[in-house]
């Protein structure tokens, strides 16, 4: 039986949107508020879910603590409580949360092999959330 | 097509042994969840059914039979229960949220009238949810 399992995670980070192509008055344009470049920050929810056969043995599609192990080490480690535009990931990138949820899953992607990636889902408030499948 | 879910609560405990492996073996696999005492949850089901809209009631399915249904062949058999001793699947399945939602889709697939059973979804906690689909 294949089933997908789904985690959520929680970081807080700050980042600023801003595109190096644009002149400071076309970001300002694009990015409104977001282009302060002091930055600001958010509680994002991130949830990860993952598919496979339930094991038999184990009645598992994967051990969850495999799971928040890799994420905590891989994920959360790299971006909590941090200032997104200063990790390597966004050194030639905007930081939006498209952007970070697309790094996410191709850090699951190569680094998790415990199960089938199926989806990154990653929420920057209550009213916003985006979803990259690959 | 429309799809239509409906929620319900139950309370359960379970434990997690697997009485092939060793006593090691199953604390190195199942961590505190393998606490022969058991410990419990507040789970969340989430059934969501599909099917086209009846032109007369308006309706993908009656609701009310979906929730009777759902009350009789989940809740009654799952809540306030202990999942490892008192219900027939787990008795020699280990009762992980992923084997909990396989149970209560089998459960539930022949059971419903016009609308077809599409998705089981299990929060073991809000932060750990099982999807099921029906597929093999």
């Amino acid at each position: 039986m294949k089933a997908h399992l789904s985690r959520r995670y929680l970081f807080s980070a700050s980042h600023r949107l801003h595109s190096d192509a644009m002149s400071d008055a076309e970001n300002q344009t694009t990015y409104g508020k977001c282009n302060n470049p002091y930055g600001h920050g958010h509680n994002y929810i991130l949830e990860v879910t993952v598919s496979g056969q339930v094991d038999q043995k184990t009645g598992m599609v994967c051990n969850l603590t495999d799971l928040d192990g890799f994420m905590e080490r891989e994920v959360l480690a790299r971006f909590d409580h941090e200032n997104l535009n200063t990790v390597k990931e966004f050194a030639h990138k905007v930081a939006t949360t498209e952007n970070l949820c697309m790094e996410i899953y191709e850090i699951v992607q190569r680094g998790f092999l415990h199960a089938h990636l199926e989806r990154v889902r990653l929420e920057e408030t209550m009213m916003n959330s985006f979803e990259y499948c690959g | 097509m429309v799809y239509l879910t409906r929620k319900a609560e139950f309370a359960a405990s379970h434990y997690y042994h697997n009485p092939e492996f060793t006593p090691e073996e199953n604390r190195r696999v199942f961590g505190k969840c393998n606490n022969p005492n058991g410990h419990g949850h507040n789970y969340t089901l989430e059934v969501t059914v599909k099917g086209e809209v009846d032109p007369r009631s308006g309706f993908v399915v009656d609701l009310k039979r979906l929730k009777d249904v759902m009350h009789r062949e989940v809740l009654d058999a799952m809540d306030h229960r202990f999942l490892n001793k008192e219900v027939p699947e787990f008795l020699h399945q280990i009762p992980t949220t992923e084997n909990i939602a396989v149970a209560i889709w089998q459960r539930l697939v022949t059971k419903l009238e016009h609308a077809k059973l599409h998705r089981v979804r299990v929060y073991e906690t809000p932060d750990l949810f099982v999807d099921f689909y029906g597929e093999p």
